[in-house]
């Protein structure tokens, strides 16, 4: 019995599902860190995940393409997450009173969208999605082979815009911008950062980075959309980024983990264990919080997290 | 040639006007001062010039030439750099990252640090701004992380420098120091403009200085034509006291009491069996450098903090725990840290005129608030205490440091107590509030009452104590008169008992 549960927690195909599983919440996770980073509290990464995922889902049914699919998955996010930033930046709503709003609006709109296009409210028909691909070289190598060898392309542009999402946010003019108009906005416009324009942007790349990851949910694995399909992983990728500390890889390290808890868990429930399933499908959940209450993470946020800054003296 | 001209520069804030038609010309190359009581408008005027703020009318010219100046990076193109008085730095960022933040050296569109840092490094150099270029601003000095915010506005070619109260955060030599900086930028051709309310800055660093008073001009006069009482006038628009009058006083029994006094700190002991008295009729003044268990007796006193040991009586009555116990007996509290102790920032005027008695009649009648009585009692007090704010209701946040100090002062004392502790009752203040809140002080001894006055400001304890006793490292090193030498205490504060002895 042990040696069993062992086997499926040390397991390389379990592995390589914690890697497909954690691509929304990373990119969900990436998401926030950009948003936060520029001071806005983005609660709102689970509405913007499951915009992108019906988009994708129309988009590939539509043209038949899951490419054109994924664009415009990419594109809904990003427009969900200008409603979202005009609210906050530019009208001053609570940031997190928004994000609530988006994530009510999406569950909403994807729901009665999805009977206006396939007359149907469970399920969508069959789309066009994007097939697994091999890798040559790699699958032939016998450990990495089998944890990346055979991966959907989602997860290897995952991969790629995390590293690229980290370079750009530390490494580039824009992202100490953005850093700084997170920590101190009155700061930035002393600098001539246009405070506005950085956290417009910050939050619209995070909702586009969300609509990828949410086109992934729908077109990059099962080909079909289902209503409220996002299922949490924007409020996993929102908690992967508080413990990753507010940093693309960082986020992207807690949603392996937090996948790796949801891959074990439903090969666990597959066997027969004398623990009701419930519990066993709380693992990754009781994991977050443990590492998010626990203190076993000491986590600082931007120190303006959630503050409204208005150039010229207004309050 | 002029380096910077405001014509007509009128602002307002709601109701308040901050800027009244202020005219003023800065010629290139002089260190010229903006002396001002707090809310008289310099700090506004400035935050116009750097684009911060937008006049509601009036123009600019800059060498010469009339231009409009919507945002900051607007007045940087100008080359116009602005310290603020409130550091706009970011804690957790290295000091490069902090002066390049807006002007990036990038290569192949990536941050350059390496070339940043030499940059600064030499930038640094070059003004002798001591300061090391990889560390993070939350390590360093404030002293320190004000030289960031110079490199900051030079690293952006600035020959306009505007410093807003530069010398508020600093310790004496820092200060020194500052003004060595300040000469070196003046010689290498730099244009200064220094806002301060501090007479003595004004007269050892200005060429020239424009002195304001309720947002408007009052004068520009050249430094070495005036004095420092004649520029007191201009700015309050009266004759000051630079020194108070400290009538004899009829001393009675004492009303205060303290024994064996000892406080606990996370550190150690931070205040170490203190014992004194304090009689009606006197002031008696503690005077030490910051940090040696002023704010831990403090807090010890108005009950905010447990002792270890020790005793205290007011009316030779032994006093219960917490600070209620000492409101009951005519105890009242001039709070060190104003906004976090004395005032609710947020609240207006009229909320924080009545904290701490918001429950007794009149303003509270069966549980409920009685708006008439507050207000009126809320305007009476501001009349009488010449609280400068926009109306009852306005936010305490929204009123000057001053006025907010003698908001506080106004309720403390309108309390009439028989015990006042005043702790540094004159920090971030102005002249003219500074003599006010002075007099009321004398006034209460002048009427019997005790008052200890803690303060870091050697000036301010001479001025107003009838004893002095020294506090050095959580203890009492000495007790003087009130005319002891400024430098015999100075030597006792520092710690050294035997040769000041």
């Amino acid at each position: 019995m042990w040696l069993e549960i062992l086997a499926v927690i040390f397991n390389l195909r379990t592995l390589n599902a914690a890697i497909r599983m954690s691509t929304p919440i990373a990119l969900a996770a990436m998401g926030g860190a950009f948003s936060e980073r520029a001071g806005v509290i983005n609660i709102g990464l689970e509405g913007m995940l499951l915009v992108g995922a019906f988009a994708g889902a129309v988009g590939s049914y539509a043209t038949g393409s899951a490419l054109l699919g994924t664009l415009l998955g990419v594109a809904a996010g990003a427009a969900t997450a200008a409603v979202f930033s005009i609210f906050t930046v530019e009208f001053r709503a609570n940031h997190v009173v928004a994000g609530v709003g988006i994530n009510i609006l999406a569950l909403g709109l994807t729901t009665w969208l999805m009977q206006v296009v396939w007359r149907t409210r469970g399920i969508s028909p069959a789309v066009a999605r994007v097939q697994s691909i091999r890798i040559p070289l790699i699958s032939d190598i016998p450990v990495i082979g089998q944890v990346i060898g055979v991966q959907s392309p989602f997860v290897f542009v995952m991969i790629a815009l995390i590293v690229g999402g980290w370079v750009l946010l530390f490494r580039t003019p824009l992202g100490l911008r953005i850093r700084m108009t997170g920590e101190h906005p009155e700061a930035a416009d002393t600098l001539g950062i246009n405070v506005r324009f950085i956290k417009h942007f910050s939050v619209i790349l995070g909702g586009a980075l969300c609509g990828f990851g949410g086109a992934y949910l729908s077109i990059g694995n099962i080909g079909r959309f289902s209503m409220g399909m996002s299922a949490g992983r924007g409020f996993m990728g929102l908690a992967a980024n508080i413990f990753g500390q507010w940093n693309p890889i960082g986020g992207l390290g807690a949603s392996m983990l937090f996948s790796y808890a949801d891959a074990v868990q439903i090969r666990l429930q597959t066997m027969e264990i004398a623990l009701p399933h419930q519990i066993i499908q709380m693992i990754p959940y009781l994991l977050t919080i443990v590492i998010l209450a626990g203190g076993v993470v000491k986590s600082r946020p931007p120190a303006a997290l959630g503050n409204h800054y208005r150039s010229g003296g207004g309050t | 040639m002029r380096a910077v001209e405001l014509l007509d520069i009128t602002k307002r804030f709601g109701t308040l006007t901050a800027n009244k038609a202020v005219n003023l010309a800065v010629e290139s190359g002089e260190v010229h001062c903006l002396l001002g009581e707090n809310g008289a408008g310099k700090t506004t005027l400035m935050k116009i010039l750097f684009g911060l703020y937008q006049a509601d009318s009036g123009s600019i010219r800059v060498n010469e030439r009339p231009v409009t100046i919507r945002r900051p990076d607007d007045a940087i193109g100008l080359g116009i750099g602005m310290v603020h008085q409130h550091f706009m730095l970011v804690p957790r960022l290295t000091v490069t990252e902090n002066v390049i933040a807006g002007s990036e050296v990038s290569r192949h569109g990536f941050l350059d640090m390496n070339t940043a840092v030499e940059d600064i490094a030499k930038l640094a150099e070059r003004y002798r701004l001591r300061v090391a270029p990889r560390a993070r601003v939350e390590d360093i000095s404030v002293g320190q992380q004000q030289r960031v915010e110079i490199l900051k506005a030079l690293y952006r070619k600035a020959d306009f420098l505007i410093l807003d109260e530069p010398t508020a955060v600093l310790t004496p030599q820092e200060t020194d120091d500052l003004f060595e900086i300040i000469r070196r930028l003046k010689n290498d051709g730099k244009t200064v403009v220094f806002i301060t309310h501090k007479l003595r800055e004004t007269m050892a660093i200005s060429d020239r200085v424009t002195v304001l008073r309720d947002g408007a001009v009052v004068d520009t006069l050249n430094t070495a034509e005036t004095s420092p009482a004649e520029l007191a006038r201009r700015m309050v628009g009266r004759d000051v006291l630079l020194r108070v009058e400290r009538p004899p006083s009829e001393v009675g029994a004492p009303l205060l009491e303290v024994r064996d006094l000892s406080v606990a700190s996370r550190y150690g002991t931070a205040v170490e069996s203190i014992s004194f008295s304090v009689r009606a009729g006197e002031i008696l003044g503690i005077a030490g450098v910051e940090g040696n268990g002023q704010l831990e007796l403090e807090e010890a006193i108005v009950g905010l903090r447990r002792l270890s040991s020790g005793t205290m009586t007011v009316r030779a009555k032994e006093l219960g725990t917490g600070p209620d116990a000492r409101r009951e007996v005519g105890m009242a509290h001039i709070p060190s840290d104003r906004l976090r102790r004395g005032v609710v920032p947020d609240f207006s005027v009229a909320w924080n005129l009545i904290l701490g008695s918001q429950w007794r009649s009149p303003f509270s009648r069966r549980g409920a608030f009685s708006r008439k009585q507050i207000n009126e009692y809320a305007e009476r007090v501001v009349a009488q205490y010449g609280i400068r704010c926009g109306s009852i209701d306005a936010p305490v946040r929204s009123l000057s440091g001053g006025n907010q100090q003698k908001l506080v002062v106004a309720r403390e004392l309108s309390r009439k107590p028989d015990v006042v502790i005043a702790c540094q009752p004159t920090r971030g203040v102005d002249v003219g509030a500074i003599e006010y809140i002075h007099n009321q002080l004398l006034a209460m001894r002048a009427s019997g009452k005790a008052i200890l006055l803690i303060s870091a400001e050697l000036d301010e304890v001479r001025a107003l104590s009838d004893r002095i006793l020294v506090m050095y490292e959580g203890k009492i090193v000495a007790e003087r008169s009130c005319d002891a030498a400024e430098s015999e205490l100075g030597l006792l504060m520092a710690g050294h008992q035997a040769e000041a002895g």
